[in-house]
């Protein structure tokens, strides 16, 4: 077996991918963090501290890999999901019933529900070790925004499947952009954007109405939803996400005691 | 009430993994002290948790005989007292208190014998609970298990920054490092790191495989919007959100409070200007910002999160945690409006209304002069309260903040202190607004 391992990695094939041998020595373990394209998100070493798994909890890390799952198994459930009046509901049916793999959409949402779970206690390790502190203020930021987005992810999603729980769990939720002030038709002050005698800001034309597209949650809704759940947030989240862990590497690595 | 042994059978078979789970969780830490029985107290510790799992085992086995007298079940008079004693104000003044025991003692419930015997309570207690089928309905909805897992990794990863906090805290006032600065020496990321990262993916994906494969995803009826389900509840990160709607208007509870908490955590770097604490746990270093912290994440969205979806049920009504979900249950909505208390209550005459045919402004008049108690309280909170405190307890905030800093950083307090402060005034004195302008749309 031996020899066909050693085949393998002496081909050129291997060597064109990895140009280098195996990081069993301390040169080819650098060289291996530099010229990995998946590597080079780290530095080369580390503190030992600063990836003590009591210290880290690494919940940043698992963060990441559920927002990775996420998008696997999402882009499988699109290959099944109509997000229309139609076909959403029965295509979930389907999904559940006649589908093989039908755990699918389980680890969909049981990701999703985790990954909003693991964002919390990243954030709540980087407040109690006072991470947050100079020079790292900005990515806090950045990761504060990205909560959002994780919560926005996880509430587009909560609509797709259209059945009962989803369709009024969205209606309770919007229905607070109705009370939204100025901006909102029953919000307070929403009579100062009033023109010459006539409302602008109705139920037709209020933020609930821009967040739904309809004056109730319809096939409007569902479309938008799936718009902004598929590839709006996705989109922005990934960049987030990209500048996230560069401005962990600019801003001095992994925290740790000064 | 509504258990009967149809119930207790379908739910021994889970009840018996879950005590034979806990059985050998316990014989693992006997076995594992048993080998460190030289330090102090080891031994005994480990008959303790030794005597546990075998208890456990005689429980798990009592379930599995699926016998439904034989499933242990907190007695019903118990569950009746719970029922009866648990409501908002008791709820949210417990967890208030449990809070502040936990972290005044800190050094104590640090303990791992300690913590390891808290949890063994809660996870007995919580057995014991779900062999009640009011209790079981509620907590084994599918989308409600995440929250119980969040509870118990909560409870486990403060117990774990906690116990290293209280470590470097007691070295910081010996003069030494933390320990985090002990181990300063550099390591290479492939292997160390590289391989950490592997395992933690495999768990993950294991764990969430296991979790898709026994736990179905939540699917019901086909979405009618004509049939509104009671209680509607948002999604179950957003339910704290949906408490707050009992004491204020979903224009504050709803938009303006969650931008607040968005805008709230983004400010924190720039409004905690101690240098101490960085890149360490330490509590004595950072005492106020971990106080405000741990007050508005533990105690003013968890909390409210397990309130929301735990005890709230039809009509948004509260429920004790054995209680049947009766959508028939009433309850007694007597709140007055700060006006109403002032003009009618107090100076015993009628609300100052404009008469008839009066001209806008003179209607705006009126108005304010109505709502002029509210707005004088709400004024002095919000404008006079932070000069107030700056020259008494946070006169050396102020000092090292400057003006704008200083401004922020109390107004998010006071913003946030809002909530609490107006749960103590609805239970108190049944306050439902203290600005109610109703012509506008505005009540606070």
């Amino acid at each position: 077996m031996a020899s066909i391992g050693e085949t393998i990695r002496t081909s050129q094939i291997w060597k064109s991918i990895f140009r280098h041998p195996m990081p069993l020595d301390r040169r080819n373990r650098i060289v291996v963090m530099l010229t990995n394209f998946f590597l080079h998100l780290h530095p080369v070493s580390i503190k030992k501290q600063g990836i003590a798994l009591s210290f880290t909890w690494c919940m940043g890390g698992v963060t990441f890999f559920l927002f990775l799952v996420e998008t696997v198994t999402g882009v499988l459930l699109m290959f099944y999901y109509r997000p229309t009046l139609e076909w959403a509901y029965n295509d979930i049916l389907a999904l559940r019933d006649v589908t093989s793999l039908g755990i699918l959409r389980e680890l969909h949402r049981w990701a999703a529900h985790a990954m909003v779970i693991t964002t919390w206690l990243h954030m709540y390790r980087v407040f109690l070790t006072g991470s947050y502190k100079p020079p790292r203020e900005f990515n806090w930021v950045i990761g504060v925004i990205l909560l959002l987005l994780t919560l926005l992810l996880s509430f587009t999603g909560y609509l797709l499947p259209w059945d009962q729980l989803a369709i009024w769990a969205i209606t309770v939720g919007s229905n607070m952009a109705r009370a939204t002030p100025i901006l909102g038709y029953e919000g307070p002050g929403q009579q100062l954007l009033t023109i010459g005698g006539i409302d602008m800001i109705t139920d037709a034309s209020d933020a609930r109405f821009g967040l739904l597209g309809a004056r109730f949650v319809g096939e409007e809704t569902l479309n938008r939803f799936y718009v902004l759940h598929c590839i709006a947030i996705p989109l922005a989240a990934a960049l987030l996400l990209a500048i996230h862990f560069w401005r962990v590497r600019k801003d001095g690595g992994i925290s740790g005691p000064l | 009430m509504h258990s009967n042994g149809l119930f207790l059978q379908d739910v021994s078979g889970f009840l018996g993994v879950y005590y034979t789970s806990i059985a050998l969780m316990n014989g693992v830490a006997a076995v594992l002290l048993w080998r460190n029985s030289q330090q102090k107290g080891g031994f005994l510790w480990s008959v303790i948790w030794a005597i546990t799992a075998c208890v456990m085992l005689v429980l798990a086995s009592f379930a599995l005989s699926g016998v439904a007298e034989m499933v242990p079940a907190l007695p019903a008079v118990v569950r009746d007292i719970v029922n009866k004693l648990s409501g908002p104000v008791i709820y949210t003044v417990g967890t208030m208190v449990m809070l502040t025991v936990l972290f005044v003692f800190r050094e104590f419930f640090v303990k791992p014998m300690v913590a390891w015997t808290g949890l063994n309570i809660s996870l007995i207690v919580m057995g014991l609970s779900m062999a009640d089928e009011n209790f079981a309905s509620i907590v084994m909805k599918a989308d409600n298990v995440p929250i119980v897992g969040l509870v118990f990794m909560l409870a486990f990863f403060t117990w774990l920054a906690t116990s290293q906090a209280v470590v470097n805290d007691r070295r910081i006032a010996q003069g030494l490092p933390p320990t985090e600065k002990l181990h300063d020496e550099k390591v290479l990321v492939w292997p160390d790191l590289v391989y950490t990262e592997l395992i933690c993916m495999i768990a993950v994906s294991a764990f969430l495989l296991l979790w898709a494969i026994y736990l179905r995803a939540p699917l019901e009826e086909p979405a009618s919007s004509v049939k509104t389900p009671n209680p509607s509840k948002a999604p179950w990160y957003f339910l704290g959100l949906q408490e707050m709607l009992v004491y204020f208007d979903p224009w504050y509870a709803g938009v303006v409070l969650p931008s607040l908490v968005i805008f709230g955590l983004m400010a924190i770097p720039y409004l905690d200007f101690n240098k101490k604490g960085n890149g360490y746990y330490s509590i004595s270093e950072r005492k106020f910002s971990y106080i405000v912290f741990q007050f508005g994440f533990l105690e003013l969205w968890i909390t409210l999160i397990i309130l929301g979806t735990f005890l709230r049920g039809p009509n948004w009504n509260f429920f004790g945690p054995f209680e049947y979900w009766s959508p028939y249950k009433v309850a007694v909505l007597n709140n007055v409006d700060l006006p109403q208390m002032f003009w009618v209550g107090l100076l015993d005459q009628p609300l100052p209304k404009s008469p008839a045919g009066s001209s806008g402004l003179m209607q705006a008049g009126y108005i304010l002069l109505r709502e002029s108690p509210g707005l004088i309280l709400l004024g002095s909170y919000l404008v006079l309260l932070p000069p107030l405190l700056a020259v008494t307890v946070f006169r050396s905030f102020y000092s090292k903040m400057g003006l704008i800093r200083y401004l922020v950083m109390s107004n998010l307090m006071l913003l946030m202190l809002s909530l609490p402060l107006k749960m103590i005034l609805r239970w108190t004195v049944n306050l439902k607004y203290l600005v109610s302008i109703p012509e506008f749309g505005l009540n606070f």
